[in-house]
């Protein structure tokens, strides 16, 4: 891999989330008003009292800097947020927006991280087996059945699990991410109830992904069979895995490894109505509490957590694709 | 002529779409000796590369091969199934590939899929044995021991037909097919890939059998002509004596359409189209096109017969003309 082709990547990583931040400052200052005199209002029109209310607007605006030069007001914003000092939750206050991100970050990246690779694994070497001549009359006609399952929407999925394994059957509990969050230790007991939790929300993320992975893979894979190398290979007397495994699948895996690095992206944002379905603690339950008590720092500082963590997996994508396919430039 | 290495006895392959049925190569038998080199030629849809495709069991429905053998060295490759296909190809029958542009896995170092190819027939060998296989025939095929550190998207069109023929004759086989190997080169090029491929083939003693349109580099490279009209085979002959002196009428009309360095005329064609083969004309499939064709022509289909040693043409003008007393 070439100095000039990482360089170029990381310059267009550093770019993105640039513009991402920057967005992320302008937006909230096109709102007419201010956040203060708005919270004024507010008590004013439930017809409380507020004495010099326009002592303390002028006084918060100080505070907060709001009477800077925007310059000023947009650089201290870009070195806070390099600083990952996102400010205060109102939902949560006292508590600061990134130390409510990183309590939730834990639980989201096991979940989705787990689930995501499992569906990916599962769903490529199944739509490959799909489009593959050679299998079963019984595998070759799972696809519709797939297509049905990725056209479910992954939160209807979870609550048909809810009913059927948590109310029903009782097999699993109802939500949480355990028993009792602030009584978990590092012990298998604990382990297992953690596993426990987590086992529905996974599963719905893999049935709704097994779907999608393995359409694509089908796709992906009928193309490469239709390929003159793999006539070819076939004439070469090559045993039937061998041409499975590296002349097709390592073909047809390639467009699948780009939609896996944004997925991989989009898992930090958590999977905000599996979360909310299963009450499970991670960011997607955050985002949605931030949502509903319209916490405007949570919510800018979950969207820009998700801009940082899709660019930073398409970077790594980047750097890692000369590896996988040698035709992109190293 | 010695015993011949491969004989093909009434091969016959159809395309069957939806309810109807098109004979691509119908009744097609030819034998060829250690060592010989055959052409085929034909117009596109003839059914040239439908035959090459069949006789190494690569064709894909809708065809289906109706009937017919193909012995080569004491076996029948159209009654191998399973695991002894898998076998029987490469090790005794290869190919050189029409698309060599696409015909390599564009992920996989040139090393790699030639030894992919050896380590699928020869289990015993060590790894050294395979390098150093790889490494031989890359240098017999012209090219750099270097280029197997490559991966194709970095080698010419000609380095990548290099590659292939390298690939066709590394297990040393009995019998080559060709097909159409250097449709997508350049002149230049066409001569020294064909060139390789000739001098490989000699020095391993395998027979071949190269399909394509260009009748001059026919005319340079093979021992033996043969032509094929709506999945016919109508001629056949050693390559002086077809140019000299053909036989079938759709051969004579071939070879007055080549334009000619020499004479200044203006160029001729064979007036009409090749048939449809869902929808042949009675009798001989040529007779609509052809100047000679009398009444037995439009009625029926006249068979193939030799006409000489490694010679046959199948047509009822020349069948007369060769009864009678000279």
């Amino acid at each position: 891999m070439s100095w000039s082709y990482a360089l170029r990547r990381i310059g267009m990583f550093v770019a993105v989330v640039f513009l991402a931040i920057t967005i992320n400052f302008i937006v909230p200052r096109m709102a007419p008003g201010d956040p203060t005199a708005a919270v004024l209002e507010q008590l004013l029109s439930r017809g409380q009292q507020v004495e010099g209310a326009a002592d303390i607007v002028a006084n918060y605006r100080a505070r907060f800097g709001l009477d800077d030069p925007l310059l000023l007001q947009y650089g201290r914003y870009v070195w806070n947020t390099l600083h990952f000092d996102l400010g205060y939750s109102i939902s949560y206050f006292p508590q600061k927006v990134e130390s409510a991100l990183l309590q939730a970050l834990p639980w989201t990246l096991a979940l989705l991280l787990t689930a995501t690779a499992v569906a990916f694994v599962l769903g490529s070497v199944l739509g490959a087996l799909i489009a593959w001549p050679r299998s079963s009359r019984l595998v070759r006609s799972l696809a519709p059945f797939l297509m049905v399952l990725s056209a479910i929407p992954y939160y209807l999925l979870a609550l048909i699990l809810l009913y059927v394994f948590a109310v029903w059957t009782k097999l699993f509990p109802l939500g949480g991410a355990a028993s009792s969050q602030s009584a978990l230790t590092f012990s298998i007991t604990s382990a297992i109830d953690v596993l426990h939790h987590a086992f529905l929300p996974a599963l719905s993320i893999v049935l709704a992904g097994l779907g999608f992975w393995a359409l694509g893979m089908r796709g992906a894979m009928i193309n490469v069979l239709g390929e003159d190398y793999l006539a070819l290979a076939e004439a070469k007397g090559l045993r039937p895995q061998r041409i499975f495994f590296a002349y097709a699948m390592r073909n047809a895996l390639l467009p699948q490894i780009t939609s896996l690095a944004i997925a991989l992206g989009t898992v930090a944002s958590g999977s905000v109505l599996v979360e909310v379905a299963f009450n499970y603690p991670g960011i997607g339950y955050v985002l949605y509490n931030a949502l509903r008590s319209s916490d405007y720092f949570l919510i800018q500082g979950v969207a820009f957590f998700l801009v940082l963590t899709v660019a930073v997996a398409v970077l790594l994508l980047e750097l890692a694709y000369p590896l996988i396919d040698p035709r992109i430039e190293r | 002529m010695s015993a011949p290495v491969l004989d093909v006895r009434n091969l016959s392959v159809s395309y069957l779409i939806g309810k109807q049925r098109a004979q691509a190569a119908a009744d097609i038998s030819f034998t060829l000796s250690a060592g010989e080199r055959l052409g085929i030629v034909g117009e596109s849809g003839s059914g040239k590369s439908t035959l090459a495709l069949a006789l190494m069991r690569l064709h894909k429905p809708p065809a289906r091969i109706d009937a017919g053998e193909a012995w080569l060295g004491g076996t029948d490759m159209m009654r191998l199934e399973g695991e002894d296909l898998r076998r029987f190809r490469w090790s005794e029958i290869s190919l050189v590939p029409q698309g060599a542009m696409n015909s390599l896995n564009p992920v996989m170092r040139i090393r790699r899929q030639l030894a992919d190819a050896i380590e699928a027939h020869r289990r015993d060998w060590t790894r050294a044995q395979v390098q150093a296989r790889v490494q031989e025939m890359l240098e017999r095929v012209g090219l750099s021991p270097k280029v197997g550190d490559l991966y194709p998207h970095e080698l010419s069109g000609g380095m990548k037909q290099r590659v292939c023929i390298a690939l066709a004759v590394v297990l040393e086989p009995k019998l080559i097919i060709a097909d159409e190997p250097t449709s997508a080169l350049d002149v230049v090029v066409q001569r020294l890939v064909i060139q390789t491929l000739k001098d490989v083939q000699e020095q391993i003693g395998a027979a071949l059998i190269m399909i394509g349109h260009d009748m001059g580099l026919m005319a340079q490279s093979v021992d033996r002509l043969a032509v094929m009209y709506a999945g016919r085979m109508v001629d056949i002959a050693p390559v002086r004596d077809f140019f000299h002196r053909p036989l079938h009428p759709y051969s004579q009309l071939l070879i007055s359409s080549l334009p000619s360095p020499d004479e200044t005329k203006p160029l001729t064609d064979i007036p009409g189209m090749q048939p449809s083969l869902f929808d042949l004309p009675g009798g001989c499939s040529f007779h609509p096109r052809c100047p000679l064709a009398k009444e037995p022509c439009r009625q029926t289909e006249p068979t193939f017969l030799p006409t000489g040693p490694g010679r046959g043409t199948a047509c009822h003008v020349v069948r007369e003309s060769l009864d009678e007393p000279h």
